[in-house]
């Protein structure tokens, strides 16, 4: 099995996201993480699935995608060839004595904190999951209260944009 | 043209003007605006069924009869989810349907009201396509985009569900409309390169085969595949959903594959070293056990569905593509190759196989009927100019054994979804579609206890279909699994519908139909032929056969296809002649 990250470019119409969930669903597929979201075409919304199959299932998938009507273009982001980000929001146990620790951490980590409380902070981290899992992991001595994760999104490196032609698709039709 | 009206009467409009002229359905309160302009409608003509179930099936009929879009009409919550069966069975078999349901008022959607479902939701794993209409400047387009998706690239079903108050509010009725679906762009011509490469494979191949399936039909390639079947010289074998596309009497048909396909058509595949699929999805009613279906062959797919090809099994050359222009592509290369196989040897081992395992069946002692015995009588009289369909079940793999198919869209049946009652409500639509032709419904005692309803549809609306009931009495089926699996233990499959409960005669006669019996082998005949002579209204032969006969060959389930039986034990030499 290996990660593979789709950026799925749909009609921004209602009823689209439990079509691709229900997809996945049906034909037994996992989804790891999904981030939907604006694009910066009105009409569009973009989704980004990471799933872990093997590379036939994911040919399987892909074309399984393509047959949705509401679905404009599919493209598998190459991990050396696109920029990949998490957020995470977490939320440490930090008083006085040990705030300070926690805080360093947040330095090296490039991360933020975003709330104080008397005796925990949260904080804002974005990156590479392997960049937040260990991050993750060296805040866990402190006692981590809670944690909520945004699914991946993406996007190519380089000046070429995947949203070109599916934008000019949609021109035509207008 | 631009002119104000209700959103019920541009459903209407939109119809008439997308060529509809039949609709199957029930009203009831959301679709009920619907229904008053339909009243007055000169150009289509509504058929009220007895069961959602049967507008859907009906419609399917008319569809695969015709090869128009099927159109069916229900009503909200209990209505639309009776269409759920048919449009599953149409999303199997790639069969045009557009379904159009009515959903309560857009305010109350979502506040679990009277006769709400979901079923735009339900149906989403089913359609091709769905759409929920809340705005009534909407319906028109809708309609015309339902229509395409459902008529083009891979034919399936698309359902419209529409808000009530969608239907009741005013709005500008426009034509013609722009279609406004920009991901939607199936591919039909076939890529050059692997045209070349198939006629290459073909003309080096030693033992090829055509393995034919439905979309040869939907893309109307029948003649096309004639063509080129005789020029290559080419064994063919049609799947269940392709009866007819290829002449059964032409010498190069090799019979149907499958789980209950004849030696010498799953012979052909398991022993091939080329399979050229056109129109198939490689499904497992034809494979049987995946890993060990047809190991020397490579393959050649060609599918108007690009996900079909290789998912079950690999393709050595995918060809995505209409089958009409793959084939007609493919015609061209082979003539442009300028050689011709040689299959000299093929033919001799392929024609051993048919000549040492045709397909046969048990004549029982008693003198009871054999109804395989029924299929043949019905396929001498009646004639390959006659329209079949069929129910699902042995009934189902009789008529396709044993009934000679000559022409395309001959035999309509549920094939992929395998659904029961299939048979009675399909042979109304197609009646409906092609009324000119002569439709028979081969259906079991089983399916036929599962909308035989329609029949009073048929007898009120003149629809003089024949339903021949192939009557043992049992779950044929399901019993011949547990004869041959579960150590003859008949776990409720005994309908006892020899004690006559229902009787079949009277059942029909209370419709409105003509009922007839026949038990005997020698009655056989006489019965079909009285049939054949009433043409005003529909008529139901009740064959009561004995209850112990059973599809030969079989191929058991999750087993290779090496395995089949052509009989109980009887297992092919497949080495005689090599």
């Amino acid at each position: 099995m290996s990660r593979h990250t789709l950026s799925v470019l749909v009609e921004n119409k209602p009823g689209v996201l439990a079509r691709v969930a229900s997809l996945f669903s049906r034909r037994g597929f996992n989804i790891d993480s999904l981030a939907v979201g604006p694009t910066e075409h009105e009409d569009i919304s973009r989704m980004t699935i990471v799933v872990n199959v093997e590379d036939l299932p994911l040919e399987q998938v892909t074309k399984q995608l393509n047959k949705l009507i509401n679905v404009l273009k599919i493209v598998e982001l190459d991990p050396a060839q696109s920029v990949q980000r998490e957020l995470t929001l977490i939320k440490v146990r930090a008083d006085a004595e040990n705030r300070s620790s926690v805080l360093e951490l947040v330095n090296l980590f490039r991360a933020r904190c975003v709330d104080v409380a008397s005796d925990a902070v949260t904080i804002e981290v974005t990156g590479t999951p392997d960049k937040l899992d260990a991050f993750i992991k060296v805040l866990e001595p402190f006692g981590i209260k809670e944690l909520v994760q945004s699914g991946m999104v993406a996007i190519g490196r380089g000046a070429r944009s995947i949203t070109d032609r599916s934008l000019r698709a949609l021109d035509r039709t207008a | 043209m631009t002119e104000q009206m209700t959103g019920a009467q541009a459903l209407v409009r939109a119809l008439e003007h997308v060529g509809v002229d039949t609709v199957f359905g029930i009203p009831g309160g959301a679709i009920l605006p619907a229904y008053d302009p339909l009243y007055d409608s000169t150009k289509v003509r509504h058929v009220l069924v007895r069961h959602e179930q049967g507008a859907g099936h009906a419609a399917q009929g008319y569809a695969q009869a015709t090869g128009k879009v099927g159109v069916c009409m229900a009503t909200s919550g209990p209505g639309a989810t009776n269409l759920v069966t048919p449009i599953a069975d149409a999303y199997m078999d790639s069969v045009p349907l557009v379904a159009i349901t009515g959903q309560v008022p857009s305010g109350a959607i979502g506040t679990d009201a009277f006769q709400e479902a979901d079923i735009s939701g339900i149906t989403m794993p089913i359609t091709k396509h769905n759409f929920l209409v809340t705005d009534p400047a909407d319906i028109p387009r809708t309609i015309v985009e339902a229509f395409h998706i459902a008529s083009t690239g891979r034919p399936g079903p698309v359902l419209v569900d529409i808000a009530k108050d969608a239907l009741q509010a005013t709005t500008t009725f426009q034509w013609p409309v722009t279609m406004q679906l920009p991901g939607y762009r199936p591919v039909t011509r076939p890529h050059s390169k692997q045209i070349r490469e198939a006629a290459k494979l073909i003309t080096e191949a030693r033992r090829p085969v055509l393995y034919v399936g439905g979309g040869v039909h939907r893309a109307g390639a029948s003649a096309l595949l004639l063509e080129f079947a005789e020029l290559t010289g080419i064994p063919v074998v049609t799947t269940l959903m392709a009866r007819g596309t290829f002449p059964d009497s032409h010498p190069q048909h090799m019979g149907m594959p499958g789980m209950h396909g004849s030696v010498s058509a799953v012979g052909a595949l398991q022993k091939s070293d080329l399979i050229v699929g056109l129109g198939v999805r490689f499904d497992d009613r034809v494979t049987g056990e995946l890993s060990s279906f047809a190991p020397y062959a490579k393959v050649v797919h060609a599918d108007i569905d690009p996900a079909e090809i290789s998912k079950n099994r690999h393709a050595d050359v995918p060809i995505v593509g209409d089958c009409k222009e793959v084939l007609s592509d493919l015609i061209a290369a082979v003539r442009a190759e300028d050689r011709k196989g040689d299959y000299a040897d093929w033919w001799t081992l392929l024609n051993g196989y048919r000549a040492t395992y045709p397909l046969g069946y048990e004549q029982f002692e008693d003198g009871s009927l054999a109804p395989q015995y029924v299929m043949e009588r019905l396929s001498a009289i009646v004639g390959p100019d006659a329209l079949y369909t069929a129910g699902v079940g042995q009934h189902q793999m009789w008529a396709a054994q044993f009934i000679g198919y000559e022409k395309p869209g001959t035999f309509i049946n549920s094939g992929g979804a395998g659904t029961m009652g299939f048979a009675v409500p399909a042979a109304m639509g197609a009646k409906m579609g092609r009324p000119e032709s002569t439709v028979w419904a081969i259906d079991g005692d089983g399916c036929f206890q599962m909308t035989n309803q329609e029949l009073a549809t048929c007898a009120i609306e003149g629809v003089p279909i024949k339903v021949a009931v192939i009557n043992n009495g049992n779950l044929g089926m399901v019993r011949q699994w547990q004869t041959l699996f579960y150590n003859e233990r008949y776990s409720n499959t005994d309908l006892q519908t020899v004690r006559r409960i229902p009787d079949f005669v009277k059942l029909a006669e209370a419709y409105g139909c003509v009922g007839l019996r026949c038990e005997r082998p020698e009655d056989v005949d006489a019965t079909i032929k009285k049939a054949m002579e009433i043409n005003d209204v529909p008529v139901v032969i009740d064959f009561v056969v004995h209850q112990d006969a059973m599809v030969w060959p079989m191929v058991a389930a999750g087993t290779s296809n090496d395995d089949i039986k052509f009989a109980r034990d009887m297992a092919p030499v497949w080495d005689s002649e090599e």
